[in-house]
């Protein structure tokens, strides 16, 4: 027993090994691709101010929207990042389609090696290549926009984050990682039955974009959308760390909150699997 | 029991039907019509550990069809098989552990790394123990000539390299059994060879069992004592090399040199000239007639060599290729 968890950690190990390295072969793109994901930050400093400075007719100091004020917006804007920094997987899906449409699926057919593990951690790796890449330039935007954070503090009755809450926040982040994957991966595993999934892609990403809380704080929404998009594993994408970072969750709600994630992201899982294991036998059915 | 066991083995593919215009488009939105196409029809094939056996049939003729069938790709639509006491698409990790399949058209390493990367991965994959991954992989890397290219990303390499790598990763965990889909595809002379010399030598040291799929009859006279040729699905000779030849071929080319001044003019009337590049002449002759037409010519002509051969392998190959689809074609009208 030991010794069979030995061999696959070792075997983990080594495709970790071997798609860092991948990653790493073309690494001045990837740099710059990584340090370009700031820039909408500015975009979005602009766009809020502009937005608070016309509702308070010139003067956004002491405006809310929603009981959002312009420096928990910013802070808010700036978690959102750091969330999708963990639950956005770029190329997931429609590299799973690729490789169905182009038969390159045989591999793990003919391989005694499973598909959805691979890509873990193949995505695990690109992951901390790219944390490796991005955790200066986080450093530095983070502290440039401290203030904000010390303003939303000052003026909200949350305080800064204890430790406890910085636990679950932590943990969100790793689940809102597992989340995105597996979600992905579902729809990567359409194309068993589609080949094509771009179409469906696209609208995944543009729900993604609204109602994981990506764009606006999703208590900006009128209530009763709320009560629909609380109910959906998207919110946990994006909004639920940011929430928990600004202490807009009530505290005694954060546990179940969480759990509810964990439940989102085992029933992922399962759906996976049984996508991935009905896929296969269509796929070898239908004649690969 | 046989290494390789098919008894009735058939696949049928279900394809889409487009018709040709965007109205019939439109409407195969909602209703499509599906044709079947019978992949492979009813084979029996055993195959004893240690062959090496060429499946040779025209394109779409189903060999790897077969071949994925056997490596557990594709359910059969009906019949059995079973490989090494496996049935191949139940996937039993056991079994996948001791085959390999090539493909001579996919590329399974990693195309920015280099090659000792997707090795290494191999390893891991197929759970081979450090020492013996060392020495087989020193082994195949001596044979082909490979060891100064393992570090240098895959994508850099020739089509011949790629090949080698390809191969060298598909043996590294010792299969006993090896399905070679084309693996001479589009490879230069030089390279073939290389391959060809390289399969013979290792399946001959290992005994195992390898059946191959291939367009070029040179691998086929280099590597396989057996010969399958499946045309539409279905077998339609198995057998040596040599029989093939015997069975369908009536005649041989017979090839003279005439002495210097000597005419090659009037050689008609021994048999139909093929080829006239003095002093050089090639005739065909019936087989039985072979003796008797050249005792004729020698009483003649005043001749310095003589040789007598089977018509070049595609030839014959083409012939039957084209027998059997006249043949179908028949049956089906």
């Amino acid at each position: 027993m030991g010794t069979m968890i030995q061999a696959k950690m070792s075997t983990w190990w080594t495709i970790m090994k071997i798609a860092l390295e991948e990653r790493l072969v073309y690494r001045g793109d990837f740099a710059l691709g990584t340090l370009m994901r700031f820039l909408p930050i500015i975009t979005q400093i602009f766009l809020w101010s502009a937005i608070f400075m016309s509702v308070g007719g010139g003067d956004m100091q002491g405006q809310e929207i929603k009981g959002f004020t312009i420096n928990t917006m910013i802070a808010y804007y700036l978690l959102t990042m750091m969330g999708r920094a963990f639950s956005s997987m770029p190329g997931l899906a429609s590299g799973v389609a690729l490789q169905v449409r182009n038969g390159e699926i045989k591999k793990f057919l003919i391989q005694p090696i499973d598909l959805v593990g691979f890509l873990l951690l193949n995505r695990v790796a690109h992951k901390l290549v790219y944390y490796a890449v991005a955790l200066l330039p986080f450093v530095f935007v983070f502290w440039l926009c401290g203030d904000y954070f010390s303003e939303h503090f000052q003026h909200s009755t949350a305080s800064w984050p204890s430790s406890s809450r910085l636990a679950v926040f932590l943990l969100s982040l790793v689940f809102a990682f597992l989340l995105g994957f597996f979600m992905e991966v579902c729809i990567g595993l359409i194309s068993f039955w589609f080949l094509e999934v771009t179409s469906l892609l696209f609208i995944y990403m543009l729900m993604n974009f609204f109602l994981s809380g990506h764009m606006f704080p999703l208590d900006l929404l009128p209530d009763s959308a709320r009560m629909v998009v609380d109910w959906l594993p998207l919110k946990y994408l994006a909004y639920f760390p940011a929430a928990i970072f600004l202490g807009l969750v009530p505290e005694d709600r954060l546990w179940a909150q969480l759990a509810v994630e964990v439940v989102w992201v085992l029933f992922f899982i399962l759906a996976s699997r049984w996508m991935l294991a009905r896929g296969l036998r269509r796929y070898s059915g239908f004649g690969g | 029991m046989s290494i390789i066991e098919i008894a009735g083995l058939s696949k049928t593919y279900q394809v889409y039907e487009k018709r040709e215009g965007l109205l019939a488009s439109l409407k195969g939105l909602f209703r499509r019509k599906y044709r079947e196409v019978k992949a492979v029809r009813e084979i029996d094939l055993k195959v004893e550990a240690g062959d090496f056996v060429a499946f040779l049939g025209p394109n779409g003729a189903g060999k790897t069809t077969t071949l994925k069938l056997l490596s557990g790709v594709i359910h059969p639509t009906s019949g059995t098989a079973s490989v090494m006491g496996y049935v191949p698409w139940k996937r039993d990790n056991r079994y996948r552990r001791k085959f390999a399949l090539v493909m001579g058209q996919k590329n399974q390493l990693w195309w920015d790394l280099p090659a000792q990367e997707s090795f290494r991965l191999h390893q891991q994959i197929y759970q081979i123990d450090t020492d013996q991954y060392q020495r087989t992989l020193d082994e195949l890397t001596g044979l082909l000539e490979l060891r100064s290219l393992l570090k240098q990303p895959v994508r850099e390499l020739s089509l011949g390299e790629r090949m080698k790598m390809e191969l060298t990763a598909a043996l590294l965990h010792q299969p006993e059994v090896l399905f070679l889909d084309e693996p001479t595809i589009g490879l230069d002379v030089v390279a073939q060879h290389n391959i060809q010399q390289f399969l013979k030598h290792y399946q001959r040291e290992r005994g195992i069992t390898t059946l191959l799929t291939t367009h070029y009859m040179k691998d086929v006279e280099a590597l396989c004592e057996r010969v399958v040729i499946i045309a539409r699905g279905s077998i339609h000779f198995d057998g040596s090399l040599a029989e093939i030849v015997d069975r369908t071929t009536s005649h041989k080319l017979v090839t003279l040199q005439v002495a210097d001044g000597e005419s090659l003019d009037g050689m008609e009337q021994f048999g139909s000239v093929e080829e006239i590049d003095p002093p050089k002449v090639t005739i065909r002759l019936q087989r039985e007639d072979v003796a008797s037409k050249l005792s004729a010519i020698l009483d003649h002509r005043r001749i310095v060599d003589v040789v007598v051969e089977d018509p070049p392998l595609e030839e014959v190959l083409a012939d039957i290729f084209t027998q059997i689809s006249n043949k179908n074609d028949d049956q089906e009208a």
